[in-house]
Formats: structure tokens, C-alpha cells, sequence
């Protein structure tokens, strides 16, 4: 931190250490930041271009079969049926799955602050694993408890006199299907934020709320609902850019389907780029993608930061 | 004495209904594990059994002996390996940010973040066609080099590091030690908390990845275990046993680890500033 200052470079060998020194934050930061401008930033660049032509496999060969097509792309996504229900689909599973995903992790972040023995520690562990594991391998779980011959779900609804469901076939149903495995997945680390989040709240404000006589609802309206605001907000972002990013468990499970019914916007660009290969065509879908991400994000930052000042 | 009475008989509830609910979130695991062992006659059967009447190896040995798992795993592997390099790389960025003031820090921080909001979809084209240009499609360094750093990884490093004394520093310069050594042999040893739920976030990261390699991986000799295990969905939709053994597979190393670790990961969203 002082290295900066006071460093005359009065004799050669003086001014080559002082540069050597000056070098040092650069070589500390370097690698990082290069790999980070290579695949965060340069693509950003490079979908924008790309979004201007009409790149595809033949393109890929051989470059000559590029060509500039301007904002065709981009007026051909804003007719194309299947990408606005992409977004629709996109935005149903966010209205839904926020709120939902926000409810549970706080229930289960409560639940787990009750105690701080062993057992609650334990059982921090199970809620935790979806978190952590493949969602791939997760998604084939599902699939198969879902399975209409021989599923566990089915058989358990059988037992008890209730019609079977078709959990992956039905367009309704398979949003709630796919939608359940990504709320089950998404709790687990939420609700171990939440958890640090209560932790952090120092014993002596309820203390103090108690000697003011404060009952269990108003501790929590008073003391921990406003000190959780960073946490919530933070976890609000996060989980509407994933829900904006959504795309392993409709993947797996359904492949987009039945009709579209599970096809989120990340999908219907993987679809576009890679099985049809209309690389352009994709970047644009990017481009709106990116754009829709950044649109939201600064929203709820500045409503959070509204509701901050009041 | 009453007030604790219902203080602790109410935690007695909550613990019974959380343990009820952590059960029910683990389920999916059990389902896994147990179907695995089942020969395939069994897991297909209505109504399904819980427990395997005769429990098999046969659908791990099919992974291995007939399925490329072998290959999937060695490749898996790889790319965890790699991206312990990456660990290193946002560990020394973090310090940079964090002690150091050089022309255009703010700026380069600001990139960082930037790359924060920036989701995998929308790299994922673009990434593919620069890795295609430099001819790195295809292979195994193309999966693992652009998910190296994360943004956040680099942030939570200098969250930490910023909190370090500086009295260490200024007694390790007095002694004469140079930057790089301070870095190496200070600054690491103390930082072995965030170092620990990095080195866990690294793992998991490289090893459940999962649409960047089904973009990039092409032939199928550079799979990972993910898309090795969504190739064998598509292809073996009727053998239950054989898809949970591979779910396993993938599953139970990281649950492992976690297990091991796991009390290093709270303490490191607590100290990471989310507060």
C-alpha cells in the first residue's frame, strides 16, 4: 500500500526495483483479470457482432459464407412465436418460483437458527445437499420418481385413492414438475444465506426488544425482518438471474417439452445455436437475454435502494 | 422455570418438524442410491420397492466394463485439476484488490463485478466460437479453461483479505520479505478458512458443470461424467438402476466431500460479508 509513494528513482538500479515494484499488483491481478475479459467480457463483444450476421455451420467452415444482415435477426426473434413463449414460460417460472424459493429458504433458515446442537447442525447438512449436487444426476432422480409406469410419486398418490398424474407430459403440470425439482435444488444454499444472515444479528437486540416488552412477532417485524434486508435482497437478485438462466432441469427432465411448455429462454438459445446451428440467429437471442438480465438487476437494485432511504 | 419449559418444548417441535422436512429433501438421494443396487426386473416393477430384494453391482460394472464412465471419470478429473489453477489465480487477484493501490484498480474491479451478471448463456455462443478460432473445441483444457476464474471467487477473496492486520505485513517487509513471498508464505496460511470453502466451491463447480461441456466436449472420448450422464438418459430412458448408478457416481464424491467440509462453508458465508 506504501509501495507507491516515496520511491524516487534517484539511481538506475533504484528505478528498476521501483518498477519492478510497481508491477506487482499487475502480476497479482493479471491472470485473473485476462481470463475474466477472454470469457466474460470479449463474448459479450463478440455476441453483438455475431447478432449482426448470419453465421451458421457453413459459416463456421469457411468465412466467406458470412455475411452482414444488420438487425434482421433481431426482427426476426421479435416475430418468432417460439421465442416470445420462451419468455413467457421464462417469466412464469420466476412469478412462481422467487417468492416460493424466498418462503422456504427463510421457513428452513428459522427452523435451523431454533438451534445450534449437533443435531441442528446435522440437519443443516441434508437441506444443504441438493444444493451442492449435480443437477444432471439430480434432474434423472426426479425423472424417474416422476416416471408414469413405474414412479414412485404415482404409487404413493395410487395408495392413497388419488388419480395418477402425468408429472412430464402434461403441459401444465410439467412447469410445476420441473419447477418443483428447481425450488427443492435452490433452497439449500438460500437458506444457509439466511441462516448467516440471523446468526449475525447480535443476542443483545432482542434482549433490548424484550425489555421493551416485545413479543416474538414484533422481534422478528423490528429487529430481524430490517437487519435481513441486505440478505434478502441479495438472495432476491440472485435467484431471479438463475430463474433469467434456467436451463438443466427442463433440460433433463423434459427437453423443453411437451409443446414448449418448459422451454425457458436459455434453452430456446441452446436450441437455436446448437441443434440448429444458427449461430447469429442465437446471438441475438443472447444479446435480449443479457439485456432482459440487466434491465431486471438494476430494477430491484433500485428498489431495494428506494426502499433503503425511506 | 415455565417460560424455559416452553421455550425448549417449542424447539423440540421445530426440531421434529425440521427433521421431518430434511428427510424429505434427502429422499431423492435414498431413491437414488437404493435403485441403483436393483437389478433392472425390480426397478421396473409396480408398485416400486424401496429396499432391492437382491441387491447388484451390475449396474456399476455395466458403467465401467461396457459404458465409457471410466473415460468420463479420468476426464471429470482433468477438469477439477485444472480448476484448482483458477483457485490460485482468484486467490491472487483477491489479494491484489484488497492490499494493493495501482492506476486503474477501481476500473479493473469494476469489470470483475461487471462479469458478476453476466450468465453462462449468454457466454456460451460467443466462448464457443472464440475457443473454435483458437482451436481448443473439443478438448478437455477447452471445458475447463473458461469457468477458471468466477468474479465472485475473486470478491470473496478480497472480502477476506481485506480484514488481514496490517502488522503482519509491515513486520514481514521490515524483515525483508518480498511481495510475492509475503503473499505465499503469509497471507495463504492465514487465509486457510476462505481458502477452504473455495477449494469446496472449485470442486463442486468443475465437477457438475454441465452445459459448457455438452457445448464444447464434440467427440465422445472427451465426455464428463454430466454429459455422459445426459447422453445415457437419452439413450437408456428404460433402465432405471443403470441411470441412478451413474447419478451416484456423480453424486455421492461430492456429497463426501461436503460432509468432510461442510462446517468451513457456513463459517465462510458468514465471514464473506453477506450480512
Amino acid at each position: 500500500m506504501r509501495d507507491d509513494r516515496g520511491t524516487l528513482p534517484a539511481t538506475k538500479l533504484r528505478h528498476r526495483s521501483a518498477i519492478r515494484r510497481r508491477a506487482v499488483p499487475y502480476v497479482f491481478v493479471g491472470p485473473a483479470l485476462l481470463l475474466l475479459l477472454a470469457f466474460g467480457v470479449l463474448p459479450i463483444v463478440v455476441a453483438g457482432f455475431v447478432s449482426l450476421t448470419d453465421l451458421d455451420i457453413a459459416g463456421l467452415a469457411n468465412r466467406d459464407n458470412v455475411s452482414f444482415v444488420g438487425l434482421e435477426n433481431y426482427r426476426t426473434l421479435l416475430s418468432d412465436g417460439d421465442f416470445w413463449r420462451s419468455i413467457r414460460v421464462t417469466l412464469a417460472f420466476i412469478v412462481i418460483g422467487v417468492p416460493a424459493i424466498i418462503a422456504i429458504s427463510l421457513a428452513i433458515a428459522f427452523g435451523l437458527a431454533q438451534g445450534t446442537n449437533r443435531w441442528f447442525r446435522a440437519l443443516r447438512t441434508f437441506y444443504f445437499l441438493p444444493a451442492i449436487t449435480a443437477i444432471v444426476a439430480i434432474s434423472l432422480v426426479w425423472g424417474l420418481l416422476y416416471n408414469t409406469q413405474f414412479g414412485l410419486l404415482n404409487y404413493l398418490l395410487d395408495s392413497v385413492g388419488l388419480p395418477k398424474v402425468n408429472w412430464l407430459s402434461d403441459p401444465t403440470v410439467a412447469k410445476f414438475s420441473v419447477g418443483i425439482v428447481a425450488v427443492w435444488r435452490a433452497t439449500g444454499l438460500n437458506s444457509i444465506i439466511f441462516l448467516a444472515a440471523i446468526q449475525n444479528i447480535p443476542q443483545e437486540y432482542y434482549d433490548a426488544a424484550a425489555l421493551d416488552g416485545a413479543g416474538e412477532w414484533q422481534k422478528f417485524r423490528y429487529v430481524t425482518f430490517p437487519l435481513l434486508r441486505f440478505a434478502l435482497m441479495f438472495v432476491t437478485v440472485t435467484t431471479l438471474i438463475a430463474w433469467l438462466q434456467f436451463f438443466d432441469e427442463p433440460f433433463v427432465l423434459t427437453d423443453g417439452g411437451p409443446v414448449g411448455a418448459t422451454t425457458s429462454v436459455s434453452l430456446f438459445i441452446y436450441r437455436e445455436g446448437f441443434s440448429r446451428n444458427q449461430f447469429g440467429y442465437a446471438s441475438a437471442g443472447t444479446v435480449a437475454l443479457f439485456c432482459l438480465i440487466l434491465v431486471v438487476t438494476a430494477t430491484q437494485l433500485r428498489l431495494f435502494r428506494r426502499n433503503d432511504a425511506s | 422455570m415455565p417460560r424455559s419449559g416452553t421455550k425448549s418444548r417449542r424447539r423440540f417441535v421445530i426440531g421434529v418438524i425440521m427433521t421431518i422436512g430434511a428427510l424429505l429433501t434427502a429422499f431423492p438421494f435414498v431413491w437414488m442410491i437404493t435403485t441403483s443396487f436393483k437389478p433392472l426386473r425390480e426397478a421396473r416393477t409396480y408398485p416400486p420397492t424401496v429396499l432391492p430384494d437382491e441387491a447388484t453391482w451390475e449396474s456399476y460394472v455395466t458403467l465401467f466394463r461396457d459404458l465409457e464412465f471410466g473415460r468420463y471419470l479420468t476426464n471429470t478429473i482433468i477438469v477439477v485439476v485444472v480448476g484448482f489453477v483458477g483457485l490460485a489465480f482468484m486467490a491472487m487477484a483477491g489479494y491484489g484488490f484488497a492490499r494493493y493501490r495501482f492506476v486503474g484498480k477501481n476500473v479493473m474491479f469494476l469489470v470483475v463485478l461487471a462479469t458478476l451478471m453476466i450468465p453462462v448463456q449468454v457466454t456460451l455462443i460467443p466462448s464457443y466460437l472464440i475457443l473454435n478460432k483458437i482451436g481448443l473445441t473439443g478438448t478437455v483444457v477447452g471445458i475447463a479453461v473458461p469457468t477458471l476464474v468466477s468474479a465472485f471467487g475473486i470478491f470473496l477473496f478480497r472480502q477476506f483479505m481485506e480484514t488481514l492486520p496490517d502488522e503482519v505485513f509491515e513486520a514481514a517487509r521490515l524483515d525483508g520479505a518480498g511481495e510475492f513471498r509475503i503473499f505465499y508464505s503469509i497471507v495463504l496460511p492465514l487465509s486457510k478458512p476462505i481458502l477452504a470453502v473455495q477449494t469446496i466451491l472449485t470442486f463442486i463447480a468443475g465437477w457438475n458443470s454441465f452445459l459448457w461441456p455438452l457445448v464444447i466436449a464434440g467427440k465422445q472420448e472427451n465426455y464428463t461424467l454430466s454429459v455422459g450422464l445426459a447422453l445415457l438418459n437419452q439413450q437408456q430412458s428404460v433402465n432405471p438402476p443403470l441411470q441412478m448408478a451413474g447419478a451416484s457416481l456423480m453424486v455421492i464424491p461430492t456429497i463426501l466431500i461436503f460432509v468432510a467440509l461442510q462446517r468451513f462453508v457456513v463459517a465462510g458465508f458468514t465471514m464473506s460479508g453477506l450480512k
